[in-house]
């Protein structure tokens, strides 16, 4: 999908920075209006389907992340965090891996926010009272929480991937491009980063928390013994994600000395 | 007791609505919701001098008046059917609310729900989901003997519990999204359970799910207010029932609808 555009990518000057950002969306795009096309015409059914397919591999691919980050805590000068994060970037399968991850992370926005704006649309004019019904709080608010991990994913992009494909300079302080260890380090240490980078876990909790549970009932799985066992299995793996993450940037904040 | 109503008023589909406030005394605290609201039309018919604000009467749907029907149907202080859990409006009785509150009266509210006037609005879209499909299409005679048939106690009871819906619209109308999830759901399932309706559920819930989308229903959510605000306490089980059977219809059987 961006091989072609890793090639002249190499010139970090601005203009071709955003000639190549400006050229990437564009090659996207060409792909990203049929997909979406295709999406729309599914029946609403098959939509939740893919979705939720999407989203349980994204299930998984956190936790695969959350292992890496946790090298991080390693003092030994980001020898095997390196040599992880070398590893995801090189070896073929992970690449192929790489594709799925993209695609997935597509399909699931683009579905999620078909599903927003219908479901919008659905009922033009609204109640004066509501509110009143007890239902799942996270559900509501989950075009929300997931908008918020787009921008953080955004930002992630542009603080890590971009600087591996070459498109963003390699900031001081970091060997080279493949340097994930420094460049984490410098962002953990800066408190305000750390900040947001908690508010935006705890969003990401709480969008996982009904996503765990929620896949279950798409795929139509939804059994009075197991059901509620599962509700709680995604309380821990929300709890689980959520804190995995947050412990990394405690860690450089207040325990580490390089 | 004494209530000030505040009941939505519109004239037809095109005009604009708006609320009006009316003052009630002297009733019952046995009368149930719609019994109320007679004596409120009766007094705006005989032009009463308790009426502050004359007009024609309050336009609402009722036929049975014994929770079997399904025709009844208010969004009463945020919620369809009221407060009380499990009945519909007009099982509804007025002790179940304070002396002197205010109650806010809306109609369901859906694109696929077009007002007619006032409190009424056209559920046609219901019938039209269930001639997709919502029936066996051969001809079955009269009653038979009921031991000709085997059908195992567990699924005759998932079966019953289906066939409870009395397609009110309240799951419609307390969605977040205005999706008919569980109205479907219910009348997919009660046949399908069963042995006469066996045969026939792939292609039932295909084309069902099919005429649901066109109908201009919302997207399924998983947020389970339906269920919580569903008069017959229909479980979204029965939506996962329809998933899968769905999911099931669309990945083996031959001939392709959705
Ligand atoms: C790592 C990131 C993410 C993971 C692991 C994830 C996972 C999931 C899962 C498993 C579901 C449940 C699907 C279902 O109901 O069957 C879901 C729902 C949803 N996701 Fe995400 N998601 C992520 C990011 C995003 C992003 C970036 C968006 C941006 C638009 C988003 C929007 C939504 C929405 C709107 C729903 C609710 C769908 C509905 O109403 O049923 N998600 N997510
Ligand atoms: S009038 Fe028949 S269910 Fe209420």
């Amino acid at each position: 999908m961006y091989s072609k555009f890793v090639d002249t990518s190499f010139c970090i000057e601005k203009p071709i920075i955003l000639l190549n950002i400006t050229k990437y969306i564009l090659l996207t795009n060409k792909r990203v209006l049929p997909m979406a096309n295709t999406l729309l015409k599914m029946s609403s059914l098959s939509r939740k389907v893919f979705m939720a397919l999407a989203g349980t591999f994204l299930l998984v691919f956190l936790l695969v992340h959350l292992g890496i980050n946790l090298f991080l805590l390693r003092n030994d000068g980001g020898e095997w965090f390196n040599l992880a994060a070398g590893f995801m970037s090189t070896n073929y399968l992970v690449k192929v891996f790489e594709i799925f991850l993209l695609a997935a992370f597509l399909i699931h926005i683009l579905i999620g926010i078909i599903l927003k704006l219908q479901n919008w649309r659905s009922r033009p004019k609204g109640y004066a009272v509501t509110g009143k019904t007890p239902t799942s709080f996270f559900s509501r608010y989950m075009i929300w929480t997931g908008l918020t991990i787009l921008t953080a994913l955004i930002i992630h992009f542009i603080d890590f991937y971009f600087v591996k494909m070459g498109l963003i300079e390699v900031p001081a302080g970091a060997a080279d491009k493949h340097d994930f260890y420094a460049m984490a380090v410098m962002k953990f240490s800066d408190m305000t980063y750390v900040i947001v980078y908690y508010v935006w876990l705890l969003v990401l909790g709480l969008h996982l928390y009904h996503a765990f549970q929620s896949v279950f009932q798409t795929f139509g799985f939804n059994h009075n013994k197991y059901t509620p066992g599962l509700k709680r299995c995604a309380a821990v793996y929300a709890v689980v994600v959520t804190l995995g993450f947050m412990v990394i940037p405690t860690y450089f904040q207040f325990f580490f000395q390089s | 007791m004494k209530f000030t109503l505040k009941i939505w008023r519109q004239n037809d589909a095109k005009s604009k609505g708006k609320f009006v406030t009316y003052k009630i005394d002297n009733i019952s605290s046995d009368s149930s919701f719609l019994e109320m609201l007679d004596q409120l039309n009766q007094r705006l018919i005989n032009n009463d001098d308790s009426i502050s604000v004359p007009g024609c009467p309050v336009h609402y749907d009722h036929d049975c008046r014994e929770g079997i029907c399904g025709m009844c149907g208010l969004y009463i202080n945020g919620r369809p059917h009221g407060p009380d859990k499990g009945v519909t409006t007009c099982q509804l009785h007025m002790r179940k609310f304070k002396d002197g509150a205010t109650i806010v009266i809306e109609p369901w509210r859906a694109k696929a729900f077009p007002l007619i006037r006032d409190l009424v609005v056209d559920r046609t879209a219901l019938d039209t989901i269930i001639q997709a499909g919502g029936y066996i299409s051969v001809k079955t005679g009269s009653a038979m003997e009921a031991n000709s048939t085997p059908v195992p106690k567990h699924l005759a009871e998932k079966a019953m519990d289906a066939a409870a819906c009395i397609g009110c619209g309240a799951c419609v109308a307390a969605c977040p999204n205005g999706s008919a999830m569980l109205f479907v759901g219910a009348k997919v399932a009660h046949m399908a359970y069963l042995p006469q309706g066996k045969p026939e559920a792939m292609r039932r819930v295909q084309s069902m799910v099919k005429v649901m989308d066109d109908c201009g229903f919302g997207n399924c959510s998983n947020a389970y207010a339906c269920e919580y605000e569903c008069p017959k306490e229909i479980s979204v089980t029965h939506i996962a029932k329809m998933n899968r059977d769905f999911l099931q219809a669309n990945l083996m059987s031959e001939k392709e609808i959705a």
